[in-house]
């Protein structure tokens, strides 16, 4: 069956078309199992039912967290903002592609400079208010500014300026053209609530309206009746618990007391996909996880160093031992299937002793040995993965020391600071948001400090670029000059686990976040 | 009763100096910790500017002398203060939290306790016999086990397998006090099978240091039944170790549950102090860590007291 699953999320991210899919399922003798949403078939699914109390398990809440859009930074939060009780001008589909939320639709001058949302009428807030131009302006301009606060802020650095024309329309102006800019707007920070709000009543115009919220522990919200959306909402009731502990998540699963939960634990996944009435789910996205180089400091500074390590290091076995085959090999470049623009021609780089050899004698550094730093702050098992790669590379003649960190100020003292650390990559749902977030020559994330004039000048131009083949030609290109040139060992992308009752009816699962892209409460049934 | 007067009077005063040094070593303790509030909540997506914005909203740019006095001088008018992190004010945080943990706390212990003295008379009562042996081989195996592993085998057995009780123990406000004691059923076990061991042996002991005593020959001489001995003449005399021991494991329900709120999910102040840690949020730790402290001073105080009340000879010093 899991095979059937990887074919549907494959479908759902258009890797294949519907009729490779038809015919590989065929081919597995498992037509019958498929969900009849997904055939073309006269019988379509039922439609999702109404009704019933959602209760969500969730690692990732804190008792510090709190309801501003701009601080949250977890799945708890992440969850019940965006999938509950706020909205944002775009909503990214199961398929990875933009559509209308809060915005009724969205037009570009040619430079894609200038971006004109006509905003959707008539949608109430859940205090009565109707949402209007204000509110958005409001709400985007609370992650700008020089006193900000908004881990958001980096994300909309490039609006200039933001203009209301007339009650039911808002013109972003950018300081250079971005044909993604869309996606930017679906980010979950970027939630609409009423002008003039102190974001900590949870007010917005999400399908479910918040009853009762106490940080890291429980957050309860009911159905919204006035929703814009009638197909979605579907449940009367929706509780997200926070549950830290996967062991006690799993627990709650299994005896009933959750019907839903995110985060599996990869060693014991299997056995959980084994017990009745439960069923897995296997999101493939964006989530990678990194080993960066910095390009400004020796060795690094060495193309053929970089090569060298990249050559070093056995992604198949990392997959399979490190994500327990939850997960897709990488290429050394941080564009993942699931992205539009995946370079699928670009050929698999394999762990190969000779060429390490090779370029490690190019270089000329000599025998020396690479400080390769990691902490399980960094990835879950990054400190294995590290000693892993050392023992790999061992094999190949290039020596590594792993320096294992403490996990507290991982992200302040190592990420960004020594030469060589373990990365965790949430990953972007578009190739420029990736490359300029972490690969850009002025990103503050640049991780690798990492300047190529080619790339740079492609990133710019790419970006700005509305016709999709110039576009699709750029980032392949992109693709290759990161992985040849660029000073980032990427060994995996790691698949998002859930699991739920099998009562819970869903259709396929949107890859750009965990949980169905935030949004279970909104788009699952109970069946 | 003026001597016991004088003492908790001066024991009440030294408690409160250490609550001042505890709260000292906490705020350096926290300082020293790498990374601040800004940092630890903005994570990976921090940006230079906006964890300056993020330090001067919450003046964490001030130097931490006059962090520390300025909280300092809230406190002892009564202000805890507003969590860093989410504002919230930090009484509200806690208050209900710490009526959870002394919720669970005390149940555990109204289980606990009464059992294991039971249990420690009895195995003084029958003293190297095979009953003796079995109850101090089972309880020592469940202190010595990791107190999450005695969770999770409590968990798989009696909520996963016989569906008997749940295993989360998800209180709220709506419920009754049978439906809560029914879901914190689990978690008050745990916490009884780690603390009797301890609460068992010293009574055992006591007892059994106090029946090597002449008086106790004597009454045996006179010819008293054993139980009647144990439990009226040589029981009264343990009493001082075992209020001790009582205290400590009772300051043990109330501080020490963190890794059984997180097993079991339980709302308390164990999982607060760990996130607030864990994010930096110094008055909140300062808060729920003092808490602690005075849990431990005040139930330390009252052994000290029940010891002397419970014994003639420190009650009349000469």
């Amino acid at each position: 069956m899991s095979k059937l699953k990887e074919l549907e999320q494959l479908l759902a991210h258009g890797v294949i078309t519907r009729r490779e899919f038809i015919a590989r399922v065929s081919a597995l003798g498992l037509a019958a199992a498929v969900s009849p949403m997904l055939l073309p078939s006269p019988a379509q699914a039922a439609s999702p039912k109404k009704g019933g109390r959602f209760r969500l398990g969730l690692a990732g809440g804190s008792t510090t967290d709190s309801l501003d859009p701009a601080t949250i930074t977890d799945m708890m939060l992440q969850v019940v903002n965006q999938g509950q009780l706020r909205n944002t001008l775009v909503e990214i589909d199961q398929k990875a592609n933009p559509i209308p939320e809060l915005a009724e639709s969205w037009e570009a001058t040619p430079d894609a400079k200038k971006w004109v949302f006509k905003l959707r009428k008539g949608v109430e807030f859940h205090n009565g208010k109707t949402m209007d131009a204000d509110d958005v302006i409001y709400s985007i301009n609370h992650h700008r500014g020089a006193d900000t606060k908004s881990a958001a802020k980096g994300i909309i650095e490039a609006i200039e300026d933001i203009q209301k024309d007339g009650k039911d329309t808002v013109i972003f102006t950018l300081n250079g053209g971005n044909a993604d800019f869309p996606y930017i707007m679906s980010d979950y920070h970027l939630t609409i609530s009423p002008a003039g709000d102190k974001f900590v009543d949870g007010i917005g115009t999400g399908g479910y309206m918040l009853k009762d919220y106490e940080p890291g522990v429980r957050a309860f919200a009911v159905r919204n009746p006035n929703y814009f959306k009638a197909d979605r909402a579907h449940f009367d009731e929706v509780e997200t618990l926070s549950i830290p502990d996967v062991n006690a998540r799993t627990n709650a699963l299994k005896t009933g007391q959750i019907d839903a939960m995110n985060r599996c634990e990869l060693k014991t996944v299997q056995f959980l996909k084994r017990t009745r009435g439960i069923q897995v789910m296997e999101q493939n996205g964006f989530k990678h996880y990194t080993f960066a180089m910095r390009c400004d400091t020796a060795p690094f500074n060495n193309v053929d160093v970089r090569l060298a390590l990249k050559y070093a290091i056995d992604r198949k076995q990392m997959v399979k031992t490190i994500l327990r085959g939850f997960g897709a090999i990488g290429n050394d470049h941080p564009i993942s299937m699931a992205n539009r623009y995946h370079a699928g021609d670009l050929p698999q780089r394999q762990f190969d002793p000779d060429k390490a050899k090779f370029h490690l004698k190019k270089s000329g550094v000599g025998n020396i040995t690479f400080r390769l730093h990691a902490a399980d702050a960094a990835f879950v098992g990054a400190v294995d993965a590290a000693v892993l790669y050392k023992e790999k590379a061992g094999s190949a003649g290039v020596d590594i020391e792993v320096v294992r960190e403490p996990n507290d100020g991982y992200w302040s003292n190592v990420w960004l600071k020594k030469p060589w650390c373990a990365v965790f990559w949430g990953g972007r749902p578009t190739e420029d948001m990736m490359f300029s977030t972490a690969y850009a020559a002025d990103a503050s994330w640049n991780d690798t400090f990492w300047k190529n004039k080619r790339f740079n000048e492609l990133l710019v131009a790419a970006r700005a670029e509305l016709d999709e083949k110039k576009r699709r030609n750029m980032y392949s290109e992109m693709q290759s000059i990161v992985r040849d040139d660029g000073g980032v060992v990427v060994p995996m992308f790691a698949a998002d686990l859930s699991a739920a009752t099998d009562k819970i009816g869903h259709g396929p699962l949107g890859a750009n976040w965990e949980m169905d892209g935030f949004r279970c409460a909104e788009r699952w049934w109970f069946m | 009763m003026d001597s016991i007067a004088k003492l908790v009077l001066k024991r009440v005063g030294m408690g409160l100096v250490t609550l001042i040094v505890i709260s000292l070593v906490f705020f350096v303790g926290v300082e020293a910790l790498p990374g601040d509030l800004a940092e630890e909540i903005l994570g990976q997506n921090a940006l230079p500017e906006t964890v300056e914005a993020f330090r001067k909203e919450l003046k964490l740019d001030l130097p931490p002398h006059v962090r520390y006095f300025s909280w300092l001088g809230g406190f002892m008018k009564g202000d805890f203060g507003n969590s860093l992190a989410n504002g919230r004010p930090i009484a509200d945080l806690i208050g209900w939290r710490l009526s959870n943990t002394l919720f669970l706390a005390l149940s555990a212990a109204a289980i606990a306790v009464p059992i294991s003295i039971i249990l420690g008379i009895l195995a003084a009562l029958y003293r190297n016999s095979l009953f003796d042996r079995a109850i101090s081989m089972a309880t020592l195996s469940t202190i010595s086990f990791p107190e999450f592993f005695v969770a999770y085998i409590l968990m798989a057995l009696l909520s996963v397998q016989l569906i008997i009780f749940p295993s989360i123990s998800n209180i709220n406000d709506q419920m009754s006090l049978a439906e809560k004691l029914h879901a914190i059923f689990l978690p008050c076990l745990t916490l009884t099978l780690v603390v009797m061991a301890h609460m068992m042996r010293q009574t055992r002991a006591a007892i059994i240091n106090i029946l090597a005593s002449p008086y106790i020959e004597m009454a045996k001489l006179k010819g008293l039944r054993r139980l009647r001995i144990i439990v009226l003449h040589a029981f009264p005399n343990a009493l001082s170790p075992v209020i001790n021991v009582v205290a400590l494991n009772l300051a043990y329900l109330v501080v020490g549950a963190v890794i059984i709120e997180v097993v079991f999910v339980y709302p308390g102040l164990g999982q607060l102090l760990v996130d607030s840690v864990s994010k930096r949020d110094i008055p909140v730790v300062q808060a729920s860590g003092l808490i602690f402290a005075t849990v431990y001073i005040t139930l330390n105080l009252a052994a000290d007291v029940l010891s002397i009340v419970s014994n003639p000879r420190l009650r009349n010093p000469r």
